[in-house]
């Protein structure tokens, strides 16, 4: 089974600033891995070098078994329908209109004519809970949560194999993030989704992972199941996972887990 | 875990069939998503909408064997937006069509509005009248700021101030220069040729001494200090209107007429006479030179005949215009960067908008400035 992607031997350094040393990451089909770290430990960097935002100063990046780096430009764009990707701020496209921003790589593929794409859009918009009289609204005029579930509307819009989101319930209310998170592990179990999200959202990540990767020091320290992560004894874990918010959410979701050194 | 996705793409199939009681059928098999559909969605929709015209017809759609939303949409959408009677289902796929019923009700199209052409018309007189209310509101509540400062003098933005001097002035030196040397030059050829069919070689100074001092250079310097310099502004104050500056600005109770405006329409005003001077002088170099080669003028007696030639007059009212255009592009500048709206093609359209205002201002300034002064400074000597 090809592994959907694949970091292999990773470096990132801005000047004399090393972000990653030597960092490998495998995220295979069907996965739900969650990056976290504290801020400014690479995170985002990361993923926008999976994305090919970014060249790594060394090492490769595959995704679904082809390299992003000195492919050709046809394959890498097949790539970049396979992904959906919610940014951090949602990126939409200021100009166009909720429906027109969803609609826009459904157009892009000149595949399905206007009476599809209106009821594909209004599809998703249900998906993610909007309703369909915001449809006409102009991004500026919406609120930071509903930019984040139209962004991610937008990114799942082409039925995506991998899901790439940047903090996705920031800015969220609990109800939404709720929804958010049944929403993710529906589209999970229904189309075998790939996820890789970076959270600091303890809910969201303890319910939704399979797979923890916690960024520190220039490396994944760890790369397993929270079980496995929270074993690991190191300061940014026990603060970020044992910490008084982390025990909370971990007990709200009855996690089984052993707390080491902790109980 | 669950079986990857595989790699290889299965056909999308549609086969007319026979069910068992005798009925028509029609079978659907392979990949029915949006990889497999990118290329044949129209050809298996028109497949799909034959066979749906009959109704009786029992749907087996048990061996489709990868399914998304997508293909979903598209199969319920030429079976006319409802299921059929007869329908059989992969274990799974149930999930992509139960949310399909209540996507039917698709937006509703804007109506048609015969008096469109009239609204637009009434639309852009409000908005024009809009855009003076606007400006006068600009100007009111600028002077009202500035009286604040005269009794607060050390409050004011002298440090804005220096900067924007810096980069309205200092910085459009070069391109002003250019520009008007090559001006000065083209001007001194053409009029070289006609002068000297007359016989008339020495008026090249009147020429280009009036033509230049008193139009010429400040229109040019101002054309360009429009577009260079009244573009930055509206953008800059655009760009801050879309990241929330200007709003974070009014929170903290910095009034934006004081630290962004007002040092934006005191440099300007400043910088523009003196850039009016150095265009105009430059220009007059490039002219002197062609004339030194096209009519055997020295440059040395072209610099003494032309006090004679031009009153001193006309450079105070060059430096008038100066200081009218810069706080006039600065004002229409700053009044379309106020207006952007927090989106990118608003930001376009304002920095468009802005320019072509402020140019076309200048120009009307210009022939203002002509009238009032047409016996001012002009004297045939
Ligand atoms: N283009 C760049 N030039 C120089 N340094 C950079 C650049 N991009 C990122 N960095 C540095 O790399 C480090 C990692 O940045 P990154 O944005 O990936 O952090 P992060 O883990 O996403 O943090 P946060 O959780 O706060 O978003 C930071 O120290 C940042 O200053
Ligand atoms: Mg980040």
């Amino acid at each position: 089974m090809t592994p959907v992607i694949e970091v292999e031997s990773l470096w990132t350094q801005f000047g004399d600033h090393v972000v990653h040393r030597d960092l490998n990451l495998v995220v295979m089909p069907g996965e739900v891995v969650s990056l976290v770290g504290g801020s400014g430990s690479g995170k985002t960097t990361l993923m926008r070098q999976i994305l090919g935002l970014e060249q790594p100063t060394r090492g490769t990046v595959k995704v679904f078994g082809i390299p992003l780096q000195g492919s050709s430009a046809q394959l890498v764009q097949k790539i970049r329908k396979r992904w959906g990707v919610l940014f951090q701020e949602g990126a939409l496209y200021s100009a166009l209109s909720v429906f027109d921003n969803i609609a826009l790589p459904l157009r892009e593929l000149r595949a399905f004519d206007e009476d599809f794409i209106g009821d594909m859009v209004m599809l998703k918009l249900d998906m993610v809970d909007i309703e369909r009289r915001h449809a006409s609204k102009m991004p500026a005029d919406l609120s930071g949560g509903m930019i984040k579930r139209i962004a991610l509307a937008r990114a799942l819009v082409l039925e995506p194999e991998l899901v790439f989101l940047d903090e996705p319930t920031a800015g969220l209310d609990p109800d939404r993030s709720e929804s958010f998170v049944k929403l993710i592990r529906s589209l999970h179990q229904k189309l075998n989704l790939t996820v890789v999200m970076v959270t600091h959202d303890l809910d969201t990540l303890v319910s939704l992972s399979h797979k923890i990767a916690v960024l520190a020091e220039q490396q994944l320290i760890v790369y397993g199941s929270l079980k496995e992560a929270i074993a690991v004894q190191h300061p940014f874990i026990l603060n970020f996972f044992l910490g008084e918010r982390g025990l909370r959410a971990l007990s709200a979701v009855g996690a089984s887990v052993k707390l080491s050194g902790k109980d | 875990m669950q079986q990857p996705s595989a790699p290889a793409v299965l056909e999308p199939e549609v086969r007319q069939a026979r069910a068992a009681d005798g009925a028509t059928a029609a079978a659907l098999s392979g990949a029915w998503d949006i990889r497999a559909l990118e290329s044949r969605a129209r050809l298996l929709k028109s497949q799909l909408r034959q066979l749906a015209a009959d109704p009786g017809r029992h749907w087996d759609l048990s061996r489709i064997q990868r399914l998304d939303h997508i293909g979903a949409l598209l199969i319920w959408q030429a079976w006319g937006k409802r299921r059929p009677a007869q329908l059989a289902l992969a274990h799974g796929h149930e999930v992509f069509f139960s949310n399909l019923d209540s996507a039917a009700a698709a937006v509703p199209a804007a109506p048609f509005d015969p008096l469109r052409l009239v609204r637009a018309l009434g639309a852009a007189m409000l908005l024009t009248a809009e855009h003076l209310l606007g400006m006068v509101q600009l100007i009111g509540q600028i002077l009202i700021d500035s009286f604040g400062l005269i009794r607060h003098p050390l409050r004011g933005p002298w440090r804005e101030i220096s900067a924007s001097l810096f980069r309205v002035g200092t910085q459009a030196l070069g391109i002003t220069a250019l520009v008007g040397f090559l001006i000065g030059v083209v001007l001194s050829y053409l009029s070289a040729e006609q002068l000297k069919a007359f016989g008339a070689n020495i008026f090249i100074i009147n020429l280009l001494g009036m033509g230049i001092i008193r139009e010429l250079g400040p229109v040019i310097a101002a054309v360009l200090v429009a577009g260079r310099s009244g573009s930055a502004i509206t953008a800059q104050l655009g760009v801050m209107r879309v990241t929330e500056e200007l709003d974070a600005l009014s929170v903290m109770g910095i009034p934006h007429t004081v630290r962004l405006i007002l040092p934006k329409i005191v440099a300007l005003a400043i910088a523009m006479p003196l850039l009016i001077l150095w265009t105009s002088g430059i220009a007059l170099i490039g002219g002197a030179l062609a004339a030194n080669t096209q009519l055997g003028i020295s440059v040395h007696s072209f610099f003494i005949g032309l006090p004679g030639a031009v009153p001193t007059v006309n450079l105070w009212l060059a430096m008038g215009k100066g200081v009218v255009f810069g706080a006039l592009i600065a004002l229409i500048a700053c009044h379309f960067g106020l207006r952007v709206q927090p989106n990118t093609e608003s930001l376009g359209i304002g920095t468009t908008n802005s320019v072509v205002t402020s140019i076309t201002a200048v120009i009307v300034a210009d022939a203002i400035f002509a009238v009032i002064f047409s016996d001012v400074g002009i004297s045939l000597s």
